[in-house]
């Protein structure tokens, strides 16, 4: 393992007018010191960088993990395409980051709850999210965030980092109940930008809450580039403000992801308070299939990433190790696009809801104000 | 039973939710130790503990998104904003998350959380603190938004929203927190939401109104009454979902119309009401709908404040016109 240590300095200066201006070496001095971690465990290779967490020694769980990353590629691909054909609304696709969400919830217990961007499929199929619901959703139908699996985790947020301010809450709820459960709350870089993040931070800081933040740096907000949305050298460091420890991970590197979310979310759940993880990845695709990332973005740019990806480091890893093979591999990929075709099927032959559910789900019991729009809804007559 | 101001009455049904829902939690800004900025909140801490009451940090968006948080999570937040003023991030998250949530999951999550927040005019305070915009709140879907005009009312509709499965705005006219007093029994009754409350009975005019604008058109209706025009006033206390029936009817028995709110007049929720009468009840009309409301500008700093509300003679004069129409 490598850790690589930025080092941060605030030097304070007391000169406030009117105050006795103090003299000597203690007049101007370093009050704090902050310092963030780089963590890597596999190169871009798949070769380990130094000594292995035991998880990555067991064949059976990198092999799963493996297998969770390619079902999602395959599942992304797929809705790209059916978009493309007319048969999937807009898509935001998460190819290249597979390890971020895989890695984040391979580690987060049943009962834990997830809140997320639209671009973690990933998080979604490990936490139990069906294929179909995830077409679902982007099909255009509410039912889709009807998860089957996890039934506390929070639909997708749309609206950038205001999850941030619903996971403190449900962190909140958590540890007012002194229940031994965390709230993992996966957003942008982008995201990293807005009051909500920082409000966010800031509460789970000062009331110690069991929350982990996970920042999806994949150096784009659409068209925005990293550098352009702030001057700060990492997002990790945001947490520094918040009162407590942010790392920066390779998030291309499931090993690395895996066990600084181990890490971050053990100290949660043992009433060690927040964590924060910033994982550098890159937004391989277009921001969504509405998206046309030429206008914005360097011709070379994506492909320079490509040496980067999650997916081909950890089958290096495996392969290394013996545990993986071709012939494994096709039948994977068979077995992932039989899936996916199977979701589709089951997608594309769900009966839409009545019109009138845009009604029977507002309040729990429809107020006798809006009996007369459900049913012209229903098809009767305008009074 | 004893005489108690609105505020005191607020403060009773906390208490009652908290002491029968251990669900229930209150957070804002000051309303633990401090027991609010108007002691809305004042003994729950000392009662409740520091679990139940929280002082949280200075930061609206964070405290309407952790309510809508923990709300899924099952508790019961009742938030304080200090202000109208300062409550519009929560508009943020109640326009696209607590009014949706139960919508965008088809059930599985819920949102039952109330955010109270003191509203209006008419305690000559400084700038901000002075606003009536609860027609934004009341066009959001999946809310309810709810205006108490009496101590008794404030009990039993903070009751009520407080048990309500769905997320209520809940707005609590300044200027009536202690400005009467009235017997209220703290027996953990609520009152119906969605529900307007006539509160006086009349034959020549309604009067149409909510909040703190319900003392001026109470004072107006006896004014009328010595004239020899008999007003019958309506509180509408639930903005959204609007009881327009219970309005329909009175304006069937008199005939003529009035609605007044000291929120500004353009786009103010009497238009809903008046567009609701004009499409159900055009023909029990005997004279145009009146509107007496707050003027379209920025409510004015104290000097002219008074200037700004409406007054008492103003109703008095539009109902008057309203019954010399025909
Ligand atoms: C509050 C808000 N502002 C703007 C948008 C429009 N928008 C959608 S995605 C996006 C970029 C988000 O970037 P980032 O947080 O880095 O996440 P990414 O899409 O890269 O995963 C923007 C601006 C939005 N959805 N919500
Ligand atoms: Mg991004």
């Amino acid at each position: 393992m490598t850790t690589l240590v930025k080092q941060g300095r605030i030097r304070v200066k007391r000169k406030t007018p009117g105050e006795v201006f103090e003299c000597g070496v203690d007049a101007d001095r370093t009050i704090a010191t902050f310092a963030v971690r780089y963590l890597q465990h596999l190169d871009p290779s798949g070769q380990p960088v130094g000594p292995l967490p035991s998880f990555a020694e067991d064949a059976e769980v990198m092999t799963a993990l493996y297998k969770s990353m390619v079902l999602t590629r395959t599942f992304d691909g797929r809705a790209i395409s059916l978009q493309r054909t007319g048969q999937l609304g807009t898509y935001p696709s998460c190819l290249g980051q597979e390890a971020i969400g895989t890695g984040v919830a391979s580690v987060m217990a049943d009962d834990d709850v997830l809140l997320t961007t639209y671009r973690e499929q990933a998080a979604h199929i490990w936490r139990g999210v069906t294929l179909e619901e995830i077409f679902q959703y982007w099909g255009g139908d509410e039912r889709g965030s009807d998860f089957s699996g996890p039934r506390r985790d929070f639909p997708v947020c749309v609206t950038i980092a205001a999850h941030a301010v619903h996971a403190v809450g449900v962190a909140s709820a958590m540890k007012l109940r002194h229940e031994p459960r965390v709230a993992v709350c996966v957003l942008g870089d982008g995201a990293t930008s807005k009051g909500d993040f920082y409000e966010a931070v800031n509460l789970a800081g000062v009331w110690r809450l069991p929350v982990v933040f996970v920042i999806n740096n994949n150096q784009w907000a659409i068209s925005v580039p990293r550098h352009a949305q702030t001057a700060a050298e990492t997002l990790a460091q945001k947490a520094i403000a918040g009162g407590f420890e942010g790392v920066q991970v390779d998030g291309n590197d499931i090993v690395a992801v895996r066990q600084a979310a181990t890490d971050a979310i053990e100290t949660a759940r043992t009433g060690g308070g927040p964590g924060l993880i910033e994982a550098l990845s890159y937004r391989m695709g277009d921001h969504t299939t509405a998206d046309d990332a030429g206008r914005y973005r360097p011709k070379d740019e994506a492909s320079n990433h490509q040496s980067k990806d999650p997916v081909a480091r950890l089958r290096a890893f495996l392969d290394d190790r013996g545990w993986w093979s071709k012939e494994k591999e096709k039948t994977l990929i068979a077995k992932c696009k039989a899936r996916v075709e199977e979701a589709k099927e089951a997608y594309l032959a769900i009966v839409p809801e009545e019109t009138t559910a845009m009604f029977d789900h507002l309040y729990e019991t429809l107020p006798p104000a809006l009996a007369a729009q459900r049913n012209i809804a229903a098809g009767g007559d305008d009074e | 039973m004893s005489e108690i101001t609105l505020l005191s009455a607020l403060t009773l049904a906390m208490a009652r939710a908290m002491e029968e829902d251990e669900n229930v939690v209150i957070l804002g800004q000051d309303v633990a130790v401090n027991g609010g900025v108007f002691r809305a909140t004042e003994g729950l801490l000392e009662r409740f503990g520091n679990e139940r009451v929280l002082d949280t940090p200075l930061a609206e968006t964070m405290i309407a998104g952790m309510a809508v948080g923990m709300a899924a999570e099952g508790l019961r937040p009742v938030a304080e904003f200090q202000f109208m003023g300062f409550s519009y991030p929560a508009i943020d998250q109640l326009l696209n998350h607590g009014g949706r949530l139960r919508n965008r999951s088809r059930g599985r999550l819920t949102c039952p959380l109330v955010f109270r927040t003191p509203m209006g005019a008419g305690i000559h305070a400084p700038e901000h603190h002075s606003d009536s915009t609860e027609v934004m709140f009341a066009h959001i879907p999946g809310l309810r938004v709810v205006i108490p005009s009496s101590p008794a009312r404030a009990y039993g509709l903070l009751l009520a929203s407080i048990r309500d499965p769905d997320p209520v705005v809940f707005l609590e006219p300044t200027r009536l927190y202690r400005a009467l007093r009235e017997d209220v029994a703290d027996d953990g009754e609520a009152l119906p939401l969605d529900t307007c409350f006539t509160l006086r009975q009349g034959s020549d005019v309604t009067l149409v109104t909510w909040g703190a604008m319900v003392k001026e058109t109470l004072a107006a209706a006896d004014s009328l009454e010595a004239d020899g025009i008999s007003a019958e006033v309506v509180d509408v206390a639930t903005l959204k979902p609007l009881d327009t029936e219970t309005i329909l009817a009175s304006v069937e028995k008199t005939g003529r119309l009035v609605i007044i709110h000291e929120a500004a007049k353009t786009g103010g929720f009497g238009g809903e009401i008046a567009a609701q009468v004009a499409e159900h009840g055009l023909l029990h009309l005997q004279a145009p709908i009146g509107r007496v409301c707050g003027y379209d500008v920025v409510p004015p700093l104290p000097k002219l404040e008074d200037a700004f509300l409406p007054s008492e003679a103003r109703i008095v004069e539009a109902a008057e016109s309203a019954v010399a129409f025909a």
